[in-house]
């Protein structure tokens, strides 16, 4: 195995190029524990440690930049307000020791459906900053995942940061594990208020193939708030409207038996989340509609 | 032989003052305590020496098959490799080893009966090379059949796991695939069944638990110049190693010298060999010092687990709540290989009436071979899955006799002068009752911690920070257990322990030396041998020797049973060092004064001094130059087997008693548990340090903990194969999962144990697990009839 150390965004590049089967490695709290089982032994790994740029972060008019390899810690810390719903995932993330090295980059990398970023990046709206010798690209978040532990970018291509919505609204995020600490999710779910344009976004994770939204509860959702005015009024969301919408988000879920749960199981465990997150944050939103962190 | 040329890594002596008195029942520190907090402390797997080579195994990929074929060629061409051996490369015939008796492989010859069995070991340069050659080694497979359960083992034309048994158990089994099968029969089931007014039954089961030690298995074998090996090692009892290892080699005793190196722990899983013949033969082999470490996933397979079982129970009772009689089946799955079955079948079937009066008993116990994991020891050993059945049953029973059930327990409770199942009188303390008093009695965590001005704080939840309640669906549960546990070796095994202890001044100051063969594995005799000797013979500091087999056997770390056995035959070299002190004081000063000859001496402070508290001599006038040492074996009491039809016979040594109430809260709806509070209460006859104890305490309780939410080996019942071989998967509890612990420990003295001490490592984690199953089958109204329990058992789904 060649280790690839690129000084700059360039080299790394151009290393992507000449290696595509290379295997970018910054956190290494995934690729390193693939290596580790000898589930995988990449002819290279390109380290993108020495990339500055990775680390950063800039809060935008309308969106955070996330440099790919932000670790989680500084999610939680410094983003709370902007990202309320990728903060919330970020506490869930495994341990302190890896909520410091791994970040985003590394989950949409890895593309797994349990990795702990997506729902909420699902639920918030995100685009993917895909770069290669050829150029840039933007991929929306909602094509990114291809299908399992695969995702939309080509060969060459490294992520260089994610373009997160900032939250108009409440976000929240849940995840279910067999522990009540340093866990990998059997099933997780996200959820965001869209004030601004009336609508509310969903993400499950470790439910189906892929991370996936939850479309139909949406459409159901938006078109039942809507109607019954309650962005205008802030009503208490009808407990039969709350409940649709579980079952909605439970029947998107495409599942499997698994040593950490059943699929059945899983797809209870999505509806009761769908209900209580949007719970939380329709009561967030009507104590307060500049409020928007959840509760953690 | 941690001498000058011992490598990197190993013990070395430890020298432990005290600025107090540092004697028996004080809380003195762990010498290693800082090091392993702060990463320091040099674990087996820190070990190096120059030139060393690694060993790597290669292992089974399915759990039962035919060996057609074994190629090695290739992995011996690659560049960097030393030595590739497989079972035909083996040095003697002795080619077999097993704790009880030899039924398992050092490498598998023609077959291989579980998944991750050891087929062939490499030697490398480097352990990646080593890790690839093992790769290339060719072995083709002729898949069999898997027996994975009671009804596949025993079916007509079921194959064999071993043929041709010639063990001591074989001519006693009704099935070979049945490994040992004990009964208990005392007085009249059937007649006291008529006299019952409520009879309750279940059938229940418990999963396979791992021991889940932290450091993996971890050795280090370094060829000598007189053709034998020094081998460096974590383990529990070095002189069972040795007496499985020798012959293998084809040395003698003497010539394999061993000293144990840095535990990361053992519960049970170090009893059996792993690594140890493994790095010896390839060692010899290739004249270079060789190292293995398995890494997690590996360790998953180098190591016998927990039993799972099922557990068939009828119990009876009158209207007034009195105990009528039990009838119980209790089926272990052994796995492939015997390890320690046998006497985990007597365990449980001696203990699996529980801590109570009952007259009538019928229960068989038996151990299964199967082509599942081997299971042998782990914490608890037998005891534990009994009571997670008796304690489920105990609840049935008083809520169909409408008592309340910790006062029904009491009312059955045992105590000093009760009769065993066995036939063996209880003749110690028994304060079954006491202890459920107690835990009862401990006032209990205030409703809704979770609820704060700042709205949930959701790490007093279910879920915890995965945020998935803030209150909704969680309702609190309350439950009650308690359990009993044999100490030390059972059903006459000559259960004994060497200690060395040595006296002498220098500089002055009288110094004593212990050494002894005991694994430290975290127990904390390494602290209570100091202890012992400055209460025994009156010195501040104290020397300990790192334990090897250049003193006698100290049996093993297990059982509940250092302190009682290391530690009496600490105790009893101190006396017999003390008497020869005496001796020569006496020769020296005793005409100076009439108390050398009409009072009890003692040594206190550094000086002989009288019962009375006069100073007669100091301790460095009395020995001057003359060291006084002294070796000797102890034993505790005898046992004697249990009779093969009736199961009647003086057993066990001692018996240790714990009782847990646990306060759970549950998220009915997405079926995820916290647990709130686990108080213990257990008798440990005398608190050597009391400090150790409570960890003891603490540490049982949360693995039984462990068991209760999430701990289990999954097993393919298909292919018995082992699905969740790391511990991304095999969760164990974190610290959010570890709920606060108030310890209530008792020191009623066993008149038969040094110092009136009952062995305490083991009880807590018996009663820890049903009583967190009571409480959540309280607050959820479900009947759980398993342990484990996950979220689908408690949704539905």
């Amino acid at each position: 195995m060649d280790f690839l150390r690129p000084g700059s965004w360039e080299e790394a590049l151009a290393a992507k190029a000449e290696h595509p089967t290379a295997v970018p490695i910054a956190g290494g709290t995934d690729v390193m524990v693939e290596i580790n089982f000898d589930h995988r032994r990449p002819e290279y790994l390109l380290d993108l440690n020495r990339i500055g740029d990775l680390y950063a972060w800039e809060v935008g008019e309308d969106s955070v930049r996330l440099g790919a390899s932000v670790p989680y810690t500084k999610i939680m810390e410094h983003l709370r307000a902007e990202l309320p719903g990728l903060a919330l995932a970020s506490h869930t993330v495994a341990s302190p020791q890896i909520r410091n090295r791994g970040g985003v980059g590394g989950n949409l990398g890895t593309a797994s459906p349990a990795g702990d970023a997506h729902p909420a990046l699902l639920a918030a709206g995100a685009e993917v900053e895909a770069e290669s010798v050829r150029g840039s690209r933007r991929i929306p978040i909602d094509d990114f995942y291809t299908g399992v532990k695969r995702n939309a970018l080509a060969a060459d291509e490294l992520i260089r940061a994610v373009h997160i919505k900032k939250a108009d609204g409440p976000q929240q995020f849940s995840k279910v594990g067999t522990r009540n600490a340093m866990v990998i999710a059997v099933c997780a779910f996200g959820l965001a208020l869209h004030p601004s344009s009336r609508t509310v976004r969903t993400g499950i994770g470790s439910a189906a193939p892929t991370p996936v939204r939850a479309r139909t509860a949406e459409e159901f959702l938006n078109a039942a708030l809507e109607e019954g005015g309650f962005w205008d009024n802030g009503k208490i969301i009808t407990p039969s409207v709350a409940k649709e919408f579980a079952q909605l988000c439970a029947a998107a879920c495409n599942p499997i038996d698994d040593v950490r749960g059943t699929a059945d199981y899983r797809r209870h465990a999505v509806g009761i989340m769908a209900r209580r997150t949007l719970t939380w944050t329709w009561e967030s939103y009507r104590g307060t509609a500049a409020h928007t962190e959840g509760v953690a | 032989m941690a001498g000058t040329n011992a490598p990197l890594g190993t013990p070395t002596k430890v020298t432990q003052g005290s600025q107090t008195k540092g004697g028996i029942g004080e809380s003195t520190l762990r010498p290693d305590g800082t090091l392993k907090v702060t990463g320091e402390f040099a674990y087996s797997s820190d070990m190096w020496h120059e030139d060393m080579l690694w060993g790597q195994i290669l292992r089974a990929p399915v759990a039962h098959a035919e060996i057609v074929s074994i190629d090695t060629s290739e992995a011996l061409a690659q560049a960097g490799v030393y030595a590739v051996m497989t079972y035909d490369d083996l040095p003697t015939d002795v080619r077999h080893y097993g704790l009880e008796f030899p039924d398992t492989p050092v490498l598998a010859h023609g077959r291989v009966r579980h998944h991750g069995e050891p087929v062939a070991i490499v030697a490398a340069d480097h352990p990646e090379t080593a890790r690839r050659a093992a790769a290339k080694i060719k072995v083709e497979y002729r898949e069999l059949p898997v027996i994975t359960d009671e009804l596949t083992a025993t079916a007509p034309n079921a194959p064999l796991i071993h043929e041709d048994r010639t063990d001591h158990y074989a001519g006693h089994v009704e099935h070979p695939n049945i490994l040992h099968r004990q009964p208990i029969i005392r007085g009249d089931v059937e007649e006291a069944r008529h006299r019952a007014d409520f009879i309750v039954t279940g059938e229940y089961t418990f999963g396979m638990q791992d021991q889940a030690f932290l450091g993996p298995e971890s050795g280090l074998a370094v060829p000598a110049e007189d053709g034998g090996v020094d081998l460096y090692i974590a383990t529990q009892w070095l002189h069972a190693d040795l007496r499985q290892i020798a012959p293998v080699l084809g040395l003698p005793e003497e010539k394999v010298r061993m000293t144990l190196s840095g535990v990361g722990g053992a519960f049970g899983g170090r009893e059996d060999l792993s690594m140890q013949i493994h790095a010896c033969l390839l060692a010899l082999r290739t004249g270079k010092p060789v190292k293995i470490v398995y890494n997690r996933f590996e360790s998953f397979f180098g190591h016998v687990h927990r039993h799972p079982a099922k557990l068939f129970y009828e119990h009876g009772a009158t209207k007034d709540g009195k105990l009528t009689h039990l009838k119980a089946r209790i089926v272990l799955d052994g796995g492939a290989y015997a390890s320690t079955s046998a006497a985990v079948v007597g365990n449980a079937a001696s203990l699996g009436a529980g801590p109570y009066v009952i007259d009538n008993v019928d229960i068989e116990a038996l151990a299964l071979y199967t082509n599942n994991p081997p299971c042998g020891a782990m914490r608890g050993f037998g005891a534990v899955q009994a009571c997670f059945a008796y304690e489920a049953q105990m609840d049935k029973l008083a809520d169909k006799v409408g008592m309340d059930r910790v006062e029904f327990r009491r009312l059955n409770a045992m105590e000093q002068g009760t009769i065993m199942p066995t036939g063996q009188p209880v003749d110690s303390p028994a304060p079954v009752a006491e202890l459920l008093r107690r835990v009862k009695a401990m006032p209990l965590p205030p409703e809704r911690q979770w609820e704060s001005s700042e709205g949930a704080d959701v790490r007093q939840l279910p879920g915890g920070l995965s945020n998935t309640t803030h209150g909704e669906g969680v309702v609190r549960g309350v439950g009650y257990a308690v359990g009993i546990k044999n100490v030390g070796f059972s059903e006459g095994f000559d259960d004994y322990s060497t200690a060395r202890v040595r006296m002498e001044v220098v500089g002055g100051e009288p110094v004593v030396t212990v050494h002894t063969a005991m694994a430290e594995v975290g127990q904390g005799g390494v602290t209570v041998h100091a202890q012992i000797a400055r209460t025994e013979l009156g010195v501040t500091q104290v020397t300990i020797q790192p334990a090897d087999t250049q003193v006698g056997s100290a049996g093993s770390t297990s059982a509940s049973r250092q302190t009682y056995v290391t530690g009496g035959a600490v105790k009893n070299a101190c006396e017999l060092v003390r008497e020869r002190v005496l001796e020569i004081g006496r020769r020296k000063f005793g005409t100076y004064h009439p108390a050398w000859a009409t009072a009890e001496l003692l040594l206190e402070g550094g000086k002989v001094v009288t019962d009375a508290g006069e100073v007669l001599a100091d301790l460095a006038d009395v020995l001057e130059d003359e060291a006084v040492e002294v070796e000797e074996e102890w034993r505790h009491r005898p046992t004697e087997p249990f009779d093969r039809h009736t199961g009647q016979g003086f057993g066990h040594v001692q018996y240790s008693f714990a009782a847990h109430r646990a306060v759970v809260e549950v998220d009915t709806e997405l079926g995820l548990v916290k647990v709130i509070e686990l108080a213990c209460a257990q008798d440990v006859g005398k608190a050597l340090n009391p400090l150790s104890v409570v960890g003891q305490i603490q540490g049982g309780t949360t693995q039984g903990l462990g068991m209760a939410v999430m701990e289990e080996i999954l097993v393919d019942p298909k292919t018995a194969k082992v699905r969740n071989p790391s511990f991304t998967d095999y969760l164990i509890p974190t610290i959010l999962d570890t709920p606060t612990m108030p310890v209530d420990v008792l020191e009623l003295a066993d008149a038969h144990a040094p110092y009136g001490l009952r062995g305490a490592g083991e009880a807590p984690t018996l009663s820890s697990t049903p009583a967190v199953l009571a409480a959540i089958r309280k607050a959820t109204g479900l009947e759980l009839n398993r342990t484990p329990v996950r979220p689908e058992h408690l949704t539905g789904t």
